[in-house]
């Protein structure tokens, strides 16, 4: 499957487009603009893009605490995500949620998530009913390297397995949890292995390189489409920054961090194959970076402008009453 | 007007929302071939087939958490955890998933989950298949719980917890499954979450109880009736959404209260009704408020053992003896 020159466009736009709003929002966080911490994705743009693009709208994702790139990938608006993590009335949550629960359900993101693991059986329910429903959707379930040891990761992939369920289980494995190598917290060297325990296919990618991923998410989509169930796709990949904004990820040794950022950039490795090959000129990629920044700025300052998350109408979502 | 078990009615009221509604559907383990340990689901496979009435694999973590993704995906799941002791194996798909996800996406969505569950002591089933946690999922908010007593609230408010658009545990008693009680046939009826009922007029002393609490209270009450104490019953049938204003009447009414409940004492729920009544209508009180409940121990094996821990008629008895 060749990609075209458009769609490679559009994947580096979307990864440059998540880096950014993560820089955003760092940089926001050290202000002390955002009221609380941010998980944040940079280094893995790669994986919510390759997997995310060709999904359609209405596929189904559920994400984790480090979700702002997979929503990115499905559409959301980025000044409400702006504004969610700024605690504004506009957000996605009215700041109910903040960065671990931003989610638009409309576009089928049902829920980051704070509990690593929870999102799994949550996406096998969604994969029930889409089967329930003789529907062709698909589920893509995002999990971090840290769910593999977690009793929802092995319950919900063995049901979605039995009922050959459109789940697809992409683990981005970034090879720690917070400061836990996945070395210490697995046995395999490659996750993916596990699926043979469920009976299910495993392929493991260079979470890296965003046309591998694409290519495996495709093949897993097409797989789950046809009936023929879910896959354990795992993508190898780099966090460039701590567990979270206020982790300066210390538990790592310094030339790891150096060569997985300078050597295996995914952004900047894309854009080099592009220009090397021909397809692409270094003007026109500035030219996609000028316009995301700009997107960027006009985000943030929507969320800026924006009215502070509305405390009289706090209460308001504990219980759904057919009144509101 | 006819009789029919409290199991009959649990499963009537699933077979009638079933037909009324197809997106309503069950899961849990051995709900299907089975019949449900306690029968409540029996026949339902027969008529609604395998993709309705789902037997799962031992995963309640997983049965909650897909119930909620069918959810999210438009489904109407009634969930069973065959003991509500195994409810902690589910906890973070029922308190942190289920509970929060309308609160914390800001409204986005709608969660019609229903979880069907059981407890209480029955013959010597010990202390991991015997407790009343109902403290546990009252202190969630997003939670609604409910505990009928009899055939005909078992079936008028499990319709309309199906009905209900948020999360709703449902906690019958392993005793009342073979209890009869008059259900009208052919009856649509429904019974309003957060409505008490006045199970016997009094006007002597108020007893505040549920489930099958409500069975032993009224014997008591007939005991009383012969000495002449003229006990007032309120069943509150659901724990949250409470109906106050029935018990502040009753307290008003009568100025003495005993809450009788099954569960320990400790943090038990009758610490919160104590609470709110004191809060509500201190002036009406001419005695302290009194709990009946069961000893703070796990609940043991040996016949003679469980029946010390937790309350009888004569233990209710001897309550209001010790406020009249």
């Amino acid at each position: 499957m060749q990609a075209t020159k458009q769609e490679k466009i559009d994947l580096y736009t979307l990864m440059y487009r998540i880096r950014a709003f993560e820089e955003k929002g760092f940089v926001s966080f050290s202000k002390g603009l955002t009221h609380g911490v941010l998980h944040l994705y940079t280094g893995e743009e790669a994986i919510a893009a390759g997997c995310i693009y060709d999904l359609r709208k209405e596929d189904y994702i559920t994400s984790t605490h480090r979700g702002h790139g997979h929503l990115i990938a499905k559409g959301a608006d980025l000044g409400r995500m702006f504004a969610e993590l700024l605690g504004k009335e506009t957000g996605y949550c009215h700041g109910r949620g903040g960065s671990m629960h931003i989610a638009d359900v409309k576009l089928g993101i049902l829920g980051a998530n704070g509990i690593v693991g929870a999102g799994a059986p949550i996406a096998v329910g969604a994969g029930f009913a889409i089967k329930y429903k003789g529907l062709d959707q698909v589920v893509l379930c995002f999990f971090g390297d840290g769910t593999i040891a977690t009793g929802a990761f092995h319950e919900a992939v063995n049901m979605a397995s039995i009922w050959k369920l459109p789940v697809i289980f992409v683990c981005e494995n970034n090879l720690y949890g917070i400061s836990v190598s996945i070395k210490k917290a697995c046995a395999l060297d490659t996750l993916a292995d596990r699926s043979a325990g469920y009976g299910i296919p495993g392929v493991c990618v260079d979470g890296n390189d965003v046309l591998a991923v694409r290519k495996a998410a495709i093949e897993a989509t097409e797989r789950a489409r046809g009936g023929e169930g879910p896959t354990f796709l795992e993508c190898q990949t780099y966090r460039w920054y701590g567990h979270f904004t206020a982790d300066d990820g210390k538990y790592r040794p310094e030339e790891e961090v150096k060569s997985w950022k300078e050597e295996r950039d995914p952004i900047k490795n894309f854009a080099k194959e592009m220009v090397d090959n021909n397809e692409v000129t270094q003007q026109e990629l500035d030219r996609i970076h000028d316009e995301v920044n700009e997107e960027i700025e006009k985000a943030f300052k929507f969320a800026e402008k924006s009215d502070p998350a509305d405390v009289e109408n706090m209460v308001r979502g504990v219980y759904y009453t057919s009144a509101q | 007007m006819r009789k029919i078990k409290y199991r009959e009615a649990i499963s009537e009221a699933l077979r009638e929302e079933m037909n009324r509604d197809e997106r309503v559907f069950i899961i849990g383990e051995d709900v299907g071939q089975f019949g449900g340990v306690f029968q409540a689901t029996a026949n339902l496979l027969e008529t609604f087939g395998p993709s309705r009435v789902l037997d799962t694999p031992i995963s309640e973590q997983a049965i909650v958490g897909a119930a909620l993704g069918s959810a999210l995906a438009g489904l109407r799941p009634v969930a069973e955890i065959m003991f509500v002791d195994f409810t902690g194996l589910a906890m973070d798909q029922i308190a942190n998933q289920c509970a929060k996800f309308h609160f914390m996406t800001g409204g986005q969505a709608i969660v019609p989950v229903v979880i069907r569950t059981q407890g209480g002591v029955g013959f010597g089933d010990a202390a991991q298949h015997s407790q009343s946690l109902e403290a546990w999922h009252t202190h969630i908010p997003g939670l609604k719980v409910v505990m009928p007593s009899t055939p005909f609230d078992a079936k008028g408010l499990l319709k309309a917890s199906i009905r209900d658009d948020n999360p709703v545990i449902f906690i019958e008693h392993k005793l009342l499954y073979l209890t009869e009680g008059p259900v009208p046939e052919n009856d649509d009826y429904i019974i309003p979450l957060g409505k008490a009922d006045i199970k016997r007029e009094g006007q002597d002393i108020t007893i505040i109880t549920w489930s099958k609490m409500v069975l032993d209270s009224l014997e008591a009450a007939n005991e009383l009736e012969k000495e002449g104490v003229d006990v007032e019953l309120v069943d509150v049938r659901t724990l949250k959404p409470l109906d106050l204003d029935t018990i502040l009447q009753s307290v008003k009414k009568t100025g003495k209260v005993i809450i009788v409940h099954e569960a320990c004492k400790t943090g038990g729920f009758g610490g919160e009704i104590a609470a709110l009544i004191v809060e509500n209508a201190f002036d009406y009180l001419d005695a302290p408020i009194k709990r009946v409940t069961a000893l703070d121990t796990p609940i043991p094996y040996a016949s003679q053992l469980y029946g010390a821990v937790i309350p009888n008629p004569d233990t209710i008895i001897k309550g209001v003896k010790e406020l009249i």
